[in-house]
This record gives C-alpha cells, sequence and structure tokens, in this order.
C-alpha cells in the first residue's frame, strides 16, 4: 500500500519534471520558455521530496525531515534565478512574443516623475 | 542593550531550525548548536541585515503560506496543460504591478511568490521599488490580472509586515 502511494508520487514528480523541461523546449520565446522550469519542476521535485520522506520515514532511522529543507531552499531559489533570467533579458532586449516594456527603465522613470 | 546581543531574533529561531532539519535530529545538544549558531551568525553579519524583520501577524503568515502552496499546485497544473496542449492558449504579455509594500523582505516574498503561481515570472523590480514587471503566460485582461496580484497577494503581506498603525 505505502510502496504504491510511493510509486504513484515518484511517477507524478517525473512526469511533471519531463513537462517542465519539455515546455523549456517547445514554448516560443525566451520569456515563456522561464515558465517551464520555475514552476512545473517546483511540484516535480516537490512530489519526489514527499515520496522520499515517506519512504525514509517508514524504512527505519526514524522521522527524515532533510527533504523540508531541500524543498524550501528550491522554493526560494528557482524565482530569484527566474527573476535573475528575465531582468537580464530584457535588459539585453531579446526577442519576445509579447510587446516588450518600451524600455523599462525609462518608462519607470517617467511613471516616477508624474507621481512626484 | 538585548538589542545589541540579540538583533536579530526571528533570523535566530530560523537559524537553529534550519540546523535541525540539516542534521535530521532532535537531541539537546543539535538543538544546543543550532541556538549557538543562531545567535552568532546574525550577530557577525549585523552589517548585512540593515532591516529588523517584524512580523505583525505571524498567524496569517502560515494562511499565507497556505494559500500559496495551494495556488503552487494550480498553477502547475495549468502550465503543465499549456505546454502539453500547445502553444495557441499561450497570450504571453507584461503587465507593470504598482507596489504598495515598503520592506525588502515582503517585496521579496511577492516577488517569490509571483514566480511560484499562475503563469506569472516576476522579471523586473524598478530601482525606486514602485513598480513590477510581471510577464504573463496567458493574459487575457492585464487590468484583472494586476488587481488578482494586488488583492490575492500583495494586501496580505501588507497586513503581515506592514499594517497601518
Amino acid at each position: 500500500m505505502l510502496e504504491i502511494a510511493i510509486s504513484v508520487l515518484i511517477i507524478i514528480g517525473a512526469a511533471f519534471t519531463f513537462i517542465g523541461s519539455l515546455g523549456l523546449a517547445r514554448l516560443g520565446d525566451f520569456y515563456t520558455r522561464l515558465h517551464g522550469p520555475t514552476k512545473a519542476t517546483t511540484l516535480g521535485v516537490g512530489a519526489l521530496l514527499i515520496a522520499s520522506v515517506i519512504h525514509f520515514s517508514t524504512t527505519g532511522q526514524g522521522v527524515s525531515l532533510h527533504e523540508v529543507l531541500v524543498t524550501i531552499f528550491l522554493f526560494i531559489t528557482a524565482p530569484v534565478s527566474a527573476h535573475l533570467l528575465a531582468k537580464t533579458a530584457l535588459h539585453l532586449r531579446v526577442g519576445s512574443l509579447a510587446p516588450t516594456p518600451p524600455r523599462a527603465e525609462a518608462a519607470a522613470a517617467a511613471k516616477a516623475q508624474r507621481d512626484d | 542593550m538585548l538589542h545589541r546581543l540579540l538583533p536579530h531574533p526571528l533570523l535566530t529561531v530560523t537559524l537553529a531550525l534550519t540546523w535541525l532539519l540539516l542534521v535530521n535530529s532532535l537531541t539537546p545538544g543539535q538543538a544546543l548548536i543550532g541556538l549557538i549558531l543562531g545567535w552568532a551568525i546574525p550577530v557577525f553579519t549585523r552589517r548585512f541585515w540593515p532591516e529588523r524583520v517584524r512580523i505583525a501577524r505571524p498567524w496569517w503568515l502560515v494562511f499565507f503560506l497556505i494559500k500559496v502552496l495551494w495556488d503552487i499546485l494550480v498553477a502547475n497544473v495549468a502550465v503543465a496543460v499549456l505546454i502539453v496542449g500547445g502553444q495557441r492558449f499561450a497570450r504571453p504579455a507584461f503587465v507593470a504591478v504598482p507596489l504598495e509594500l515598503r520592506t525588502e523582505l515582503a517585496i521579496g516574498i511577492l516577488a517569490n511568490t509571483i514566480s511560484l503561481t499562475p503563469g506569472t515570472v516576476s522579471a523586473w523590480l524598478s530601482p525606486d521599488r514602485k513598480l513590477l514587471m510581471v510577464h504573463g503566460l496567458r493574459v487575457n485582461d492585464p487590468d484583472a490580472l494586476v488587481q488578482e496580484i494586488k488583492t490575492r497577494y500583495e494586501r496580505p503581506l501588507v497586513d503581515i509586515f506592514e499594517p497601518p498603525c
């Protein structure tokens, strides 16, 4: 019973990780490609880690909660790297399907001046 | 005096808990080491933490985290469907979210939340921290998206970190 649950979790995790990677290859432009790895992968790794917690907590050496830490670090670092990549892409004017904000910096500066 | 000895109580607790998770045990000895690390690291890295973090309503933060976890689950399924189902549904767009939040930690949490939830990635923060540029994967109505981000994620964070006095 427990093994079935673990297996299902591992399959779900693998499927989502695969879909995330597929998105990286299939989606149209740089910015939409960022969406695949930031989201699909978090759930994929999340499911794998839950499976790991269940497996190691039920086979011997007591409760294992290492994995919680992995999850937290992943949830903190994945968006940060996505943000940095997107910011760099905006700075370099990477081609995009969506109209990029016309010179993001200039737009913000103009808005700030209007607000003052 | 207390402020000098214990500059960031919350950071101390967080570091101690992180240590316990790292060593994966709950013995008193490890708890003690965790507390010592949690005390020493903030004291020696004081200059990196100019702001004193204040959480006005800790319980709301728990509810917020549960809500975000649920949204992450939904977001994953939605994005997965979009990737598998083909790009014809994708309607990418940039939207600008004007920020009410002022503290660095709160803005950071908001940007992280946006990146982890349905079809949006935070892409750029204006230098004056008043504008957050968000890239959406499937934007039918940009104004509605901005409103949703503001009411669903920013409002609770304002209540948690910067309640009006």
